[in-house]
């Protein structure tokens, strides 16, 4: 168990800048893989995570290399291999898992036929064994029925399938060394659970070592032995996942932790001031320094070296990290926010609405309108009340997103209706909304780099809507752009910046700040932090509840992740194949009775805690279209009953907490069948 | 408090800003040389009324297909005409038709680009239809038909070549649109309720301006080789008007002992025909604009 397979010894990368300046990316890193192990490396974007992980395969991006420092495989230099000895070591002694499989896939060839390639280039089995090994192989990641499995191309799979087709090719050369690239991102929460769950079965089962680079700390929790925490292209602590994720002793890992909303604390996360610095910024003192709160001025200029703490078995880079030891128990704590509870006057009310993206029949079209027996998302009754946030959470393809855009009128309704202020109903056509409409419904999206045009500055961005809806201009339109910066903790110099001259979460506060220009009644969130760092994803939150508490604004906010909905809302809406399971209070969602699906999705939620570990129930298939008739869970619903759920669409039974549920399961059965 | 990010300058007005690509696109020798070709030819078009040593059309036998010499730098032709006048001004010739014909090409190719892009479904699909169709028939015929209709003047020269040379633009501004579209920045713009004038104004535009705008300059060289063969075959401007294809022309059947007569337009034209597309390629260079992708048509 303690022979070491790699070891990185004082590694640098780096590259020249269009000056001339060489800037550094990977500052002195070192560290070793013991065999057998799971070394987690957890950083934010732009950390040099992955920089890192792929030197230790012997390979630098384009455009980079190492300064100085070597990466020991074996005890040979990686670094220094020719590309035919580098041919050797990869795929049969370290194999690699990509971000997205589904892409490294080759669309056109079966997928027995791709792992076949694998293994004809990494073994030297003959046909009928590597027959036989394919089928172990897909055996081992746990498809359902790997026969035909083979025979399939890899579109017919899921996302989920798909990454384990690519463990099952990265396990053919039976690797010493797995290298693991935020493999779970972008997948639905059940399924990075799935996979996640098998790469745990895999390393305990083959003792591959496994090296698994990801921003998120639930994922990297689930899996790791080690955990090395890398903050601007440094490591600043480092060591075994329990103490690290129990006791952090660096002020960065002690911030990340409390950033990160969790299921059993209602209120918002904690969050760190500012972004990390970009490479090539810092010239002297502690990369983090302007982002700590426990910084002091020796900081300022000197940094601190990596100081192995021998009771606690961990590496730590900061002067301070003794303050820290005795403050681990204030990591369970999160800001309270205010519930509204005022009176309950409904702004929005979504009327038995159903949504269909199915092409248009051509007397259909005559008639205006629209023939789909199964639509999208169907039968959604929602009241919004003034002041609250009401989350609307699901999978992916759950219609979530649809549903916003509904509301905005980008999408026509099929049937049903949306009620406006006093039961105003508004048009599902967008141009026959009064402008006084569109100005009230406003929406923020996942990606700012796609919502903000990338040609206009950000003080053209902001002035649109104020120009659109208010006629300002000249020093007015000005004071407001500013105005609206201060809102959203921007300084006024940023008026002349381009999207691309921002970090992700300043592009979101500005993305932020055009939402509220329009001064709305209602803002549309759709996965709103999703693309964002967890320590910038605690600040945007926060920054959008400050923002309704100042001034009244309603939210409706969509989301995947239960624990940040669990943050933010008030009310929580559960959605599966565009149909509601359940909606209630949102400090009672992880509250039983639930929903079979909220159960799942419960269940699914990682936390970055070593002791809660997932609880898998339902199987991580994809539907593709939600059923004709009965329940839209049934077809993965762990807990389905029989016939009746086929065929009988359920009741709305309301639980204890105050949760409306619906399935055909009696609520208090359901309550005990859950405890 | 947050950003380090400042890896551009600050606010920058559009002169300065045109500076600024003008001199990415300098930096490299490829870009160099083309700006330099092509400026010298602007501006030998520009002045070459007024030093132009003789008249362009006095025929003259006494004169007929001299060598050059000191008085006539690049000889005379045939009918005694020097040919160094002729050359300068047929750049003249050149670059204005040229010019205008591209701007044409320009202006229906990426309105009609952009529209396409913008409505998209049955229209789009028509649309392009009628375009294939209209420019998969020889555009040397159809420019044969249209001249021996209405004439080879000027007038009639530039907006038929920006017709024809306008439909690969068309192809890029659509496609451009098209990507631009699905971002969700347009999304939101509809969201608010801007006006589809409004939104092809302020955030398509200004984003698929770039890509049209290479193509636009690639096209005009292609346009400038098209033309010079149009008045190479003889359906391009009509004599005297001093023109390279004219006289490369003319002066073919003397290759053999008048050499000179043919060796200028020759060199204007391929010369000022690299230059626009080492400009252009460095154009789209400086714009972090991708053209290996699109084969030219
Ligand atoms: N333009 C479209 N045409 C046809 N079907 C669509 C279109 N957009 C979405 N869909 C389908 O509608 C369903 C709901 O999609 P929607 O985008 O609302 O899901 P979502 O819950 O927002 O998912 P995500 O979490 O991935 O954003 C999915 O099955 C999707 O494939
Ligand atoms: S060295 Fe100073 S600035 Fe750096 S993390 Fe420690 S306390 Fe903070
Ligand atoms: S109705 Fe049946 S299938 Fe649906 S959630 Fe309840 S038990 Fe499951
Ligand atoms: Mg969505």
């Amino acid at each position: 168990m303690n022979e070491i397979i790699e070891s990185v010894k004082n590694l640098s990368i780096g590259f020249n800048s269009q000056k001339g300046k060489q800037i550094s990316i990977l500052r002195n890193v070192s560290t070793n893989i013991k065999k057998g192990e799971t070394v987690g490396i957890v950083g934010e974007s732009g950390s040099g995570k992955s920089t890192l992980a792929l030197a230790m395969m012997g390979y630098i991006k384009q455009g980079l290399f190492p300064l100085k420092g070597e990466c020991l495989f074996k005890s040979e230099d990686l670094l220094k291999m020719s590309s035919r000895q580098l041919e050797k070591i990869r795929g049969r002694k370290i194999a690699m898992i990509p971000q997205n499989a589904g892409q490294a896939l080759t669309p056109n060839l079966k997928i027995g036929y791709q792992i076949d390639e694998a293994l004809r280039l990494h073994t030297d089995l003959n046909k009928t064994e590597r027959d036989k090994k394919i089928s172990e192989l897909l055996n081992k990641v746990r498809l359902p029925s790997p026969e035909t499995m083979a025979f399939r191309y890899p579109h017919e799979l899921s996302g989920g399938q798909q990454q384990r087709v690519a463990v099952a090719m990265a396990l053919a050369g039976k690797p010493d060394l797995l290298l693991l690239d935020e493999p779970t991102t972008g997948l639905d929460v059940t399924t990075q659970a799935h996979v996640l769950e098998l790469l745990r079965f895999i390393a305990k089962d083959t003792g591959t070592s496994m090296i698994y680079v990801s921003h998120d700390l639930g994922a990297i929790a689930q899996v790791s032995d080690r955990i090395v925490v890398m903050y601007a292209g440094e490591i600043v602590l480092e060591g075994p996942a329990r103490k690290i994720l129990k006791e952090p002793i660096h002020p960065y890992t002690y911030g990340l932790l409390k950033s990160i909303p969790k299921l059993s604390l209602a209120g918002l996360p904690d969050s760190m001031p500012g972004s990390q610095p970009q490479p090539g910024s810092i010239n002297e003192g502690c990369s983090f320094y302007d982002r700590c709160n426990l910084a002091i001025d020796h900081c300022k200029k000197n940094s601190p070296d990596l100081e192995h703490i021998k009771e606690l078995d961990t590496n730590v880079r900061c002067f301070n990290h003794k303050e820290l030891i005795n403050q681990n128990n204030n990591l369970q704590t999160s800001i309270t926010k205010k519930t509204n509870n005022s009176e309950a006057i409904e702004v929005l009310k979504l009327k038995d609405v159903s949504i269909s993206y199915a092409k248009q029949k051509f007397f259909d079209q005559l008639l205006n309108k629209i023939s789909d027996q199964n639509p999208t998302v169907k039968d959604i009754n929602i009241d919004i009340k003034k002041g609250e946030t009401i989350a609307l959470v699901g999978e992916s393809g759950s219609g979530k997103s649809t549903i916003l855009k509904s509301i905005a009128g980008l999408l026509k309704t099929k049937d049903g209706q949306i009620k406006f202020e006093n039961d105003r109903i508004l048009s599902s056509d967008l141009k026959m909304r009064n402008p006084n409409d569109l100005r009230a419904i406003q929406l923020i999206f996942q990606n700012p780099d796609e919502s903000l045009n990338p040609n206009h500055t950000v003080e053209q961005i902001l002035s649109q809507p104020l120009k659109l809806y208010f006629n300002l201009s000249g020093e007015e339109l000005k004071k407001n752009i500013i105005d609206l910066l201060k809102k959203v903790r921007l300084g006024e110099f940023y008026m002349s910046r381009y999207p691309r001259q921002l970090s992700g979460g300043e592009k979101q506060r500005v993305a932020v700040a055009r939402a509220f220009a329009a001064k709305p009644d209602i803002i549309l969130c759709d996965e709103v932090t999703s693309a964002l760092d967890v320590s910038v994803q605690a600040a945007v939150l926060n920054l959008l509840q400050q923002l309704k508490e100042d001034l009244g604004t309603t939210y409706v906010f969509v989301s995947h992740d239960l624990a940040v909905v669990r943050a933010i809302s008030d009310r929580v809406a559960v959605l599966y194949q565009g149909r509601l399971c359940e909606i209630g209070p949102s400090q009672n969602v992880y509250k039983f009775p639930s929903h079979p699906y909220t159960e799942v999705l419960l269940g699914a939620v990682l936390e970055p805690d070593p002791d809660i570990k997932p609880k898998l129930v339902a199987e991580d298939i994809v539907e593709e279209k939600p059923p004709e008739k009965g329940c839209s869970f049934q077809g993965r619903c762990p807990r389905k009953i029989g016939d009746i759920c086929n065929s009988e669409v359920p009741p709305w039974q309301i639980g204890e907490n105050g949760n409306a549920i619906r399935c055909h399961i009696n609520i208090e059965e359901l309550a005990s069948l859950q405890q | 408090m947050e950003s380090n990010l400042i890896t551009e300058d600050k606010h920058k007005n559009k002169l300065e800003k045109a500076f600024e690509i003008l001199k990415t696109m300098a930096s490299k020798p490829s870009g160099l040389i083309g700006l330099t070709i092509v400026l010298f030819h602007v501006i030998l078009a520009l002045i070459s009324p007024y030093i132009a040593p003789y008249d362009y059309k006095a025929i003259s036998p006494n004169t007929m297909l001299l060598a050059p010499s000191a008085e006539h730098w690049f000889g005379t032709d045939s009918l005694g005409r020097d040919v160094f006048t002729r050359t300068i001004l047929g750049g003249r010739t050149a670059l204005t038709v040229t010019f205008f014909g591209s701007l044409i090409a320009l202006l229906w190719g990426g309105l009609l680009g952009i529209f396409c892009g913008l409505v998209g479904g049955k229209i789009d699909d028509v649309v392009m239809r009628v375009v294939d169709a209209f420019l998969s028939i020889p555009w040397i015929l159809a420019m044969l038909l249209i001249v021996s209709l209405l004439g080879t003047s000027t007038e009639v020269l530039i907006p038929a070549l920006g017709f024809f040379y306008g439909k690969g633009i068309v192809r890029v501004a659509r496609a451009a649109t098209h990507d631009v579209i699905a971002k969700d920045f347009i999304v939101s713009a509809r969201a608010r309720g801007h006006s589809n004038m409004s939104i092809i104004w302020n955030e398509i535009i200004p984003n698929v301006r770039d890509a049209i705008l290479v193509e636009g300059a690639m096209r005009w060289s292609w346009m400038l080789l098209g033309f010079s063969s149009l008045s190479f075959l003889g359906f391009g401007v009509s004599p005297p008007t001093p023109d390279w294809g004219l006289m490369i022309s003319n002066a073919r059947g003397l290759m053999s002992f008048a050499y000179w007569s043919v060796i200028a337009p020759i060199v204007g034209l391929s010369s000022l025909i690299i230059g626009i597309n080492l400009t252009a390629d460095a154009f789209a260079k400086a714009l972090g604009i991708d053209r290996s992708t699109k084969a030219p048509v």
